[in-house]
């Protein structure tokens, strides 16, 4: 009875079933965190008035509960905002210290362009060609910013001139730059230089307009008072978004969620990334992904396919066959810093001198853009592509090729219409495998091109339209920077756990779409072996 | 000296002519000195124990050893006076005139109706009209065609073993080759399916000159015209098939023929 226990290996079933198990529960758990922190987000919270026993005031969400350490006791984590004021956004209050909660109807919340939130209640409202009035509610904000929306509008207008205007000006100077660098006509250069001086003219009267338009926009103030009633004076153009939380309904906090999913998808980040939108990130990320496929695809599909139907096999194929098993171990920081070397200051640096030399010493491709970060990647992931095919391709029944070759096709022939076909799901899996490497690593980035912030995407509508040389942002980097780089933390944590959630659903979907493809090219060729 | 005592008799007008055939792989001689002429329009089947270079030697008939480093071929093999192993010879050119018909059935993945016209895919056909014939044409011939009539644009997949293996027939009459060499075609069907390629194998005799190898005696006296006996790489008898089921001139062929050895 035992002997058969043994015999039958229960237990290594076990033990598998087990292993495969705490795996399970290892994703299930990291995913749900990073769900479930990420996807609470940008749910608006209760805004509660704490009135404590020393007679003080805080307003705030509670973010934490726990026991003070060594004690009995419970304390709260208050995210009181009004960083300005109180120097920090967080706050711990004991419970014993708090006599007090409630959550007051008319309690505001402001998302301002700079020192997060504000907390507080609604007293006044001035402009400049009107006298202050009081207010104390959502709806006389709404009213005073449905009065200034044509003078912003202006001003989006001047800023939109300013912009087209900077590109043609940096043309003119792109071009006399390259006159100049070339010795070329001296005419064409001083009438280039009399349309530089007429654009840089235009563009000063703009500057100048735009600020007095500015100006006049930040006279238009709400007066705030905080919980202890201090009181605080803020631009209207500082108010990103408000609302009353605690007076909101299921529907409007649901229209405010979908608002708030709106800027984190299609807008700029906002006070060093903390807050705002992550698209400039969740772009370069797909555009990174998509150019190294163009990198690493070709490469290594033909390399693939060489090693496998052309190649001898000799020592020097055999060699060949280890070193590229090999590389797909080595650390990616060896190929950030191969990417640095040879791409960067390599390759880069003679197109420059080729090309750019009238913008030296500023570099064009001598530094580090979203080029040479796919490129590095790219490099990074051909051994896997590579492995892929030549095992896709070796998985062929030999009977295939005998067939085919028998019916007078050729090698080639073969490898077209019947091998790469065949293969082709076996070389989508290790693409795959390659893109989901790709879309996650931050390391060889941080050398060749990543930035913290961009300042414009690498496709815009400034000829010519793809600006391969640019630095980027990158969802993966992203979580570094604000999760550790960022001077506030503790305010940072949500949108760590948001990007997050982007680069795994990002990878998710992409890694998606691929299986589907190769699920459908292993159904169409398949081959039944009875 | 009367025919019925030479082992080897001499065939007039062969199609297929060896001559002093030696093959080695690596060190190894898997062919020894082979000379003989396969007529035209027969079937001729190639009889022997395992490993005596039965397959191996058809398979120099469309040059597919060249598919192996190792192999090293002396002598010649001509067909229709033209000597194939000539390393000038237009292999594309060749396997065009000498299709093949495998051990086990290999069907492309695709449909029914691409795998009957790959080889005129391949040769650059693309005449929708004589494509389409040519498939009702050749699964007609193969006995396959009432089957699948209606699934022609489905996957070759979808067959059964012996329905595949007629598939791999008809895509071989398909290219019109004046040769068909069949490496032990019927080797892995049930008698049902082997009965039906034998039917078929004697409906194509006529129009092409069939090599068939194969390890079933039975088939053998059944199908085939002429009948070559091969032992480990040499070979010991060769003649029409009823002489060499009936009366063997070497002692080994009738050992082998009525089981005593094989």
């Amino acid at each position: 009875m035992r002997q058969k226990f043994w015999r039958q290996g229960e237990p290594y079933v076990w033990a598998a079933g087990l292993t495969l198990t705490l795996i399970l529960l290892l994703v299930i758990t990291l995913l749900s965190v990073v769900v479930v922190n990420g996807v609470t987000i940008f749910w608006p919270q209760q805004a509660i008035l704490a009135e404590l026993t020393d007679g003080g005031r805080v307003l705030g969400e509670i973010k934490q509960k726990e026991q003070v350490p060594h004690g009995e006791e419970w304390r709260y984590q208050f995210k009181t905002g009004n960083r300005e004021m109180y120097g920090l956004d967080f706050r711990w209050i004991d419970a014993s210290l708090i006599r007090t909660m409630h959550t007051p109807p008319e309690a505001l919340v402001l998302e301002r362009l700079e020192n997060g939130n504000f907390y507080g209640f609604l007293r006044q409202i001035r402009g400049p060609d009107m006298p202050a009035r009081p207010a104390g509610d959502a709806a006389d904000l709404h009213e005073a910013f449905a009065a200034i929306t044509p003078l912003q509008n202006e001003i989006k207008a001047s800023n939109a001139a300013i912009t087209r205007l900077n590109a043609a000006l940096e043309q003119v100077q792109g071009r006399l730059a390259k006159l100049r660098h070339r010795q070329g006509d001296s005419a064409r250069i001083a009438a280039l230089e009399q349309e530089e001086s007429a654009l840089r003219h235009r563009f000063e009267e703009l500057a100048d307009r735009l600020s007095a338009q500015r100006a006049v926009l930040y006279q238009h103030e709400a007066l705030l008072v905080d919980a202890a009633g201090s009181e605080k004076i803020v631009p209207l153009a500082e108010i990103v978004r408000f609302y009353q939380p605690n007076a909101m309904g299921f529907s409007q906090k649901s229209g405010y969620y979908l608002t708030r999913l709106r800027e984190l998808f299609f807008d700029e980040p906002r006070e060093s990334n903390t807050e705002g939108g992550l698209f400039p990130a969740i772009f370069g990320t797909i555009m990174l992904v998509f150019l190294m496929s163009i990198f690493s695809f070709p490469v290594g599909v033909l390399a693939g396919i060489y090693l496998r139907e052309y190649a001898k096999d000799n020592l020097l194929t055999k060699t060949v066959r280890i070193a590229v098993n090999n590389l797909a171990g080595i650390p990616s920081i060896v190929y950030g810093i191969f990417g640095l070397g040879f791409f960067v200051y390599g390759i880069g640096s003679s197109i420059d001198q080729l090309f750019f030399a009238h913008r030296l010493p500023t570099p064009t491709f001598g530094t580090g853009g979203i080029l040479w970060a796919s490129a590095t990647l790219g490099l990074l992931t051909v051994p896997v592509v590579i492995v892929a095919t030549e095992e896709a391709l070796g998985a062929i029944p030999p009977g295939i090729r005998e067939g085919s070759q028998a019916l007078a096709a050729t090698k080639f022939q073969t490898l077209t219409k019947l091998l790469l076909p065949m293969a082709s799901p076996g070389i989508l899996t290790g693409f795959i495998l390659a893109m989901a490497r790709a879309a996650g690593e931050v390391a060889p980035l941080m050398i060749t091109g990543v930035v913290k912030l961009a300042p414009s995407l690498p496709i815009d509508t400034t000829f010519p339209f793809l600006h391969l040389d640019r630095k980027f942002m990158h969802l993966g980097f992203h979580i570094y920077d604000i999760g550790f780089q960022s001077p506030n933390v503790e305010a940072a944590k949500p949108m760590v756990y948001i990007t997050t959630l982007l680069l795994i659903l990002i990878v998710l979907i992409m890694t998606s779409t691929a299986i589907y493809l190769r699920n459908r090219m292993r159904k169409r060729y398949a081959v039944v072996d009875v | 000296m009367p025919m019925s005592h030479i082992p080897i008799i001499p065939i007039e007008n062969p199609q297929v002519e060896v001559e002093n055939l030696n093959l080695y792989y690596g060190e190894a001689q898997a062919l020894k000195s082979i000379s003989f002429g396969i007529p035209k329009t027969n079937v001729t089947a190639l009889i022997g124990p395992s490993g005596c270079g039965k397959s191996t030697f058809i398979r120099c008939i469309n040059r597919m050893n060249d598919l192996i480093d190792a192999i090293r071929i002396e002598g010649a093999l001509k067909i229709d006076g033209e000597n194939i192993l000539d390393p000038a010879m237009d292999v594309i050119e060749l396997r065009r005139r000498v299709g093949m018909v495998f051990q086990k059935w290999n069907p492309f993945p695709k449909s029914i109706y691409e795998n009957v016209i790959y080889g005129l895919r391949i040769a650059g056909v693309n005449d929708k009209q004589v494509l389409d014939e040519t498939v009702e044409k050749s699964l007609k011939r193969a006995a396959l065609w009432d089957e699948v009539k209606d699934r022609l644009h489905q996957s070759a997949m979808g067959l059964s073993g012996g329905q595949m293996q007629r598939l791999c027939i008809a895509r071989a009459i398909a290219v019109h080759p004046e040769i068909i060499l069949m490496d032990e075609p019927c080797s892995a069907l049930d008698p049902r399916s082997t009965a039906r390629i034998e039917d078929l194998i004697r409906e194509l005799r006529g129009e092409y000159t069939i090599i068939i190898v194969t390890h079933n005696m039975q088939q053998a006296a059944r199908i085939s015209d002429y009948t070559a006996y091969m032992y480990l790489g040499e070979l010991i008898e060769y003649g029409p098939t009823k002489r060499i089921f009936t009366k063997p001139v070497k002692q080994e062929t009738e050992d082998y023929i009525t089981g005593r050895f094989g």
